[in-house]
């Protein structure tokens, strides 16, 4: 049991568009061991969310999208499994949190019969009264206190911060391995995401969960990862522990990115205009952000 | 007071006020189509006297907002005046006719409901794949053809080449009809328990009512297609997937509510229009319908049977809307408890 929880290796994605095949990913390599938190940080479009898509299997029926690369998820082939297989992971080994909590939430159903759902894709002879313990018990997890009355309620009777308390309890109530957080309460205000965050690293260290946690966000990235890869134009530029790219960034696009963004406070990433040639220099490996094995 | 009681409540007044609008144009309109409906009534022969008094008899001598005035005096009394053309209350008549009418055009619209939907549905969930083109085919084909063309199709292939089913009526003549009670031959033969009776008109049902229902069934199916590939590009079904909900409870659940709500108020529509199409329908099957009743009394320029069967077949529309409205606000929780604050 050497090898990562994940490891993906060399993933291209191109979608075909009218003007042919447009590239999007170009050969990442990413690893995430059990337990470890590991956030991809990059401008937006730089393919942050395709790759959580694609370890979820979800461009499999999208005929315009075409990939290749080898995805092993606790020592199983990804991209060699079926689709049944691989849905049979999502929601319980693999588990994904969204960008705007509200609107992930179904608006005709309420909380409880979604939270049922959920566990019942893990558990398909689960009885509602059982279920509706579990989800009041994970509720109070998150620092729900009036878990009856939330499971009752439709998510736009809800705040954006309780929605997303709703979403890590239902994204770890079947304890998955591996949690895909793509940009999680960014639709929030600050003062909540942070709250939601703090909440939402509490649980995955209890759990021992994974997380591959997808941000444009330097401040919320140092609070929360263990170690980083900065992505640029669906390159892996540069990679390695948390406080060594913060300290000591070596890639000419995480130097500017870093410039370019308050440090401390961190902030969103702008976009940062003048391209330079270097941005498409070779990845740089820090010490101890490489897999073993990896080349450095 | 419940939100919903009052949401009836201003319905059903919104209601009367359009049937008052409804009853004053059509009696207006019947009245100045040309046509003498004593001369007509009376035939050929009719002495001028005869005619005088029968006009007399009517109030056809007085100008139409006295008219007007005696016909709401007896319309309160819950009196339709008297058909020139069976000679009986036109509200016996209506009695009569009626259910029949309502028992094809409900089993039209469950046939559009239980047919349209799930099509939509499979058209989305496999949305440019095989399924999805023939549904679009079918759905184009049921809705390029009137429901009496249909009718008259449906008839030759499966009534007359393929003799399946029977021509015409409701029920056969040698069979004894059971107990008028809801005057739906169907229902009053399970509370009779005849179930004999029962297959017989269901088996004369099924094809005057599909007739009537096929451009429904596409329109239903092409409404609830396109609504649910809306659905599908929304984060909750993309949440959904990721959660590893099954495609099947996804497309007949967890996309299907949210997509049915803005559907339902043109299936609602659509019902409610076959009210109207049962007409032909009714006219091709020989369905001793209300529209039949509606056709000979609008030919015989039957006044008060006129401004009857217009009245209580816009007033089935509005039932038929209001209902809709009901459902719109049980399924749809915004709505619903928005009501209710
Ligand atoms: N289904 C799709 N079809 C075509 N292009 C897509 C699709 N999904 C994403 N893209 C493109 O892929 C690129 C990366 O998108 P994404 O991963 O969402 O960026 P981000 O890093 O902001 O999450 C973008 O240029 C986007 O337009
Ligand atoms: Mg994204």
């Amino acid at each position: 049991m050497n090898n990562p929880l994940l490891k993906i290796t060399n993933l291209e994605l191109g979608f075909n568009t009218f003007q042919g095949e447009h590239k999007i990913l170009h050969g990442l390599n990413i690893h995430i061991k059990a337990g470890e938190r590991v956030a991809l940080v990059g401008e937006s479009g730089s393919g942050k969310s395709v790759t959580a898509r694609i370890i979820l299997g979800m461009f499999d029926e999208l005929t315009s999208a075409n990939f290749s690369g080898d995805i092993l998820f606790n020592e199983q082939r990804l991209d060699l499994m079926t689709k049944a297989q691989k849905h049979s992971l999502r929601g319980k080994e693999i588990s994904m949190i969204f960008q705007d909590p509200t609107s992930s939430l179904n608006p005709t159903f309420k909380i409880g019969q979604q939270f049922y759902e959920v566990l019942r894709t893990a558990n398909p002879k689960i009885k509602k009264q059982a279920a509706n313990k579990i989800a009041i018990d994970w509720l109070h997890k998150v620092a729900i206190t009036d878990a009856d009355r939330v499971l009752n309620s439709y998510a736009f009777q809800l705040s954006g911060g309780m929605n997303q308390r709703v979403m890590i309890a239902m994204a770890l109530v079947n304890k998955p391995s591996l949690l895909l957080a793509d940009e999680p309460g960014t639709a929030l205000d600050v003062t909540v995401q942070a709250q939601t965050l703090n909440l939402m690293r509490e649980l995955v260290t209890q759990e021992n969960t994974a997380v591959l946690f997808i941000s444009h966000n330097l401040g919320v990235v140092r609070e929360f990862a263990d170690r980083v890869y900065i992505i640029y134009k669906g390159r892996i530029v540069e990679q390695g522990k948390t406080h060594d790219i913060f300290d000591n960034p070596q890639h000419p696009y995480t130097q500017a990115l870093m410039a370019a963004v308050p440090r401390i406070t961190g902030g969103g990433i702008p976009e940062i205009d003048d391209t330079s040639e270097r941005y498409y220099d070779p990845i740089f490996i820090h010490k101890g952000g490489e897999e073993i094995g990896d080349p450095v | 007071m419940n939100s919903v009681v009052k949401m009836l409540l201003k319905r059903i007044g919104t209601s009367l006020v359009v049937l008052i609008g409804v009853s004053m144009l059509i009696f207006t309109i019947a009245r100045v189509i040309p046509g003498d409906p004593a001369r007509i009534a009376l035939g050929p022969n009719a002495s001028i006297e005869q005619i005088d008094k029968l006009r007399e008899r009517l109030h056809l001598n007085d100008n139409i907002i006295t008219q007007y005035g005696y016909f709401i005096k007896d319309l309160s009394n819950g009196n339709l005046g008297i058909s020139l053309y069976t000679n009986r209350p036109v509200t016996t008549d209506i009695a009569q006719f009626l259910p029949a009418t309502l028992e094809l055009v409900i089993f039209a619209g469950f046939f559009m409901v239980a047919f349209g939907i799930p099509l939509g549905i499979i058209a989305a969930k496999y949305k440019d794949k095989w399924q999805d083109h023939s549904v679009r085919i079918l759905a184009l084909l049921t809705v390029s053809a009137p429901s009496f063309v249909w009718a008259v199709i449906l008839m030759l292939l499966f009534a007359f080449f393929l003799p399946l089913f029977p021509v015409a009526g409701r029920i056969d003549d040698q069979l004894l009809l059971p107990d008028n009670i809801t005057g739906f031959l169907t229902v009053d033969a399970l509370i009779d328990g005849n179930f004999t009776v029962f297959v017989n008109a269901i088996w004369h049902i099924l094809l005057p009512a599909f007739a009537l229902s096929l451009s429904g069934i596409g329109q239903a199916a092409r409404l609830t297609r396109a609504n649910m590939v809306e659905t599908y590009k929304k984060p909750y079904i993309e949440m959904a997937q990721a959660f590893g909900f099954s495609a099947k409870r996804i497309a007949t659940k967890y996309a299907f509510k949210p997509s049915l709500i803005p559907s339902l108020t043109i299936i609602g529509l659509d019902f409610a229009a076959m009210l109207g199409n049962a007409f032909l329908v009714e006219a091709v099957f020989a369905w001793p319908g209300l529209s039949r009743y509606g056709v000979q009394v609008i030919l015989r320029k039957d006044l008060n049977a006129i401004v009857g069967t217009v009245l209580v077949i816009s007033a089935m529309f509005l039932v038929v809307n209001i209902i809709v409205d009901l459902l719109i606000t049980y399924i749809n929780p915004r709505i619903r408890l928005a009501k209710g604050q």
